[in-house]
């Protein structure tokens, strides 16, 4: 197990430095398909994809909550995170769902609901545990902008070290990779798993 | 001793009998719902056993008071504690939530359980039976692991 945790790691480490461009990175990708991984980690973590999505402006105020959020990880700023956090929770409610069917919105509800929840827990903790929120959230935020849309484009990074060797993800604004699961301690950790562009 | 003295005491003596008979608001439901979390996913005994005394009279509808809480104020800041942490996580009315806040929640638990805020060390300082030695909290956690997986789709 070991042995397939630390060659998972380490193929993921040398994506992460062919990564200068997103040519350079669906190379490496392919490659990356190619290479003698196990069908499980592959399934569990899709290489750097592309993934596209609705326009839509009506996103906005939660994007820029949770990169307000994600930058202030970045900065080590607890108290920072602590208002984007609270942001995101009240921006949770500003989100108007009326215009999509009625089973969508269901679904969209309950997104809104976990996210609002990570947000008040994050204005309310200790940098850690704010971070553990930030990264339990991604994947809620993901899945809302895949039923919402998003206003820009936007990048999934994943550092393989974070949570015990577990691996975490994020999202980003820019391709560069600045860490907010580690911060300071380990800024560089990471690469692009996923572009979420507009259609 | 002063007069005012010996009157602030007799009023403090007064204030103390009175609340006694104001009654705290008992959390005891008797019956046990669907959505109760043992109920529903029917853990192995010991991690039941484990759930529930460790977790349920904060965290569910059926509290098991101590005597003192029945002495004032003691027993208004137990229903705090109570309705502090129902707001965070009811088990008792767990089967209700959506599968992706049950897997929020059941991570949040591992990773309180992983860091010792939970169980409250105030409230193992008064029930020994709560206490989680490093093999009963990997015992659980392990099972809140594979739990998780259930929800993930």
């Amino acid at each position: 197990m070991l042995v397939l945790i630390l060659s998972v790691s380490l193929s993921l480490s040398l994506i992460a430095c062919g990564n200068s461009n997103q040519n350079n990175q669906e190379e490496s990708a392919k490659q990356h398909d190619h290479s003698a991984m196990s069908h499980e980690a592959d399934h569990s973590m899709p290489t750097g994809s592309e993934m596209s999505m609705e326009e839509n402006k009506s996103s906005t105020d939660l994007i820029d909550a949770y990169l307000a959020l994600k930058t202030a990880l970045v900065q080590d700023d607890s108290k920072a995170a602590a208002n984007a956090g609270q942001k995101l929770a009240e921006a949770t409610s500003g989100l108007d769902i009326s215009t999509f069917d009625v089973p969508k919105q269901a679904v969209i509800k309950e997104i809104l609901e976990v996210l609002k929840e990570h947000g008040e827990h994050i204005a309310k903790s200790e940098i850690e545990h704010q971070r553990e929120h930030f990264e339990g959230m991604t994947k809620d935020f993901m899945d809302l902008l895949t039923q919402v849309g998003t206003d820009r484009t936007l990048y999934q990074q994943y550092c393989p070290m974070y949570n015990k060797g577990n691996g975490g993800s994020w999202l980003s604004a820019s391709q560069e990779i600045k860490n907010p699961l580690f911060g300071s301690k380990m800024l560089n950790c990471g690469s692009v798993k996923e572009t979420i562009s507009m259609k | 001793m002063r007069k005012w003295h010996r009157v602030a005491l007799g009023v403090l003596f007064i204030v103390l009998v009175g609340i006694q008979f104001i009654p705290i608001q008992r959390n005891e439901t008797e019956i046990v719902s669907n959505a109760d979390f043992i109920e529903s996913y029917q853990p192995p005994i010991d991690i039941g056993y484990m759930i529930q005394s460790s977790c349920y009279d904060c965290h569910s509808n059926q509290t098991k008071y101590p005597w003192y809480s029945n002495v004032q104020p003691i027993g208004w800041l137990l229903q705090n504690h109570i309705s502090e942490g129902k707001s965070e996580l009811n088990l008792s009315e767990f089967g209700n939530l959506s599968n992706r806040m049950k897997r929020m929640k059941i991570n949040s638990i591992i990773s309180q359980i992983a860091d010792d805020k939970m169980p409250h060390p105030s409230y193992v300082l008064m029930h020994s039976d709560a206490k989680l030695d490093s093999l009963k909290k990997a015992h659980l956690i392990n099972y809140f692991d594979s739990l998780v997986n259930n929800f993930d789709k």
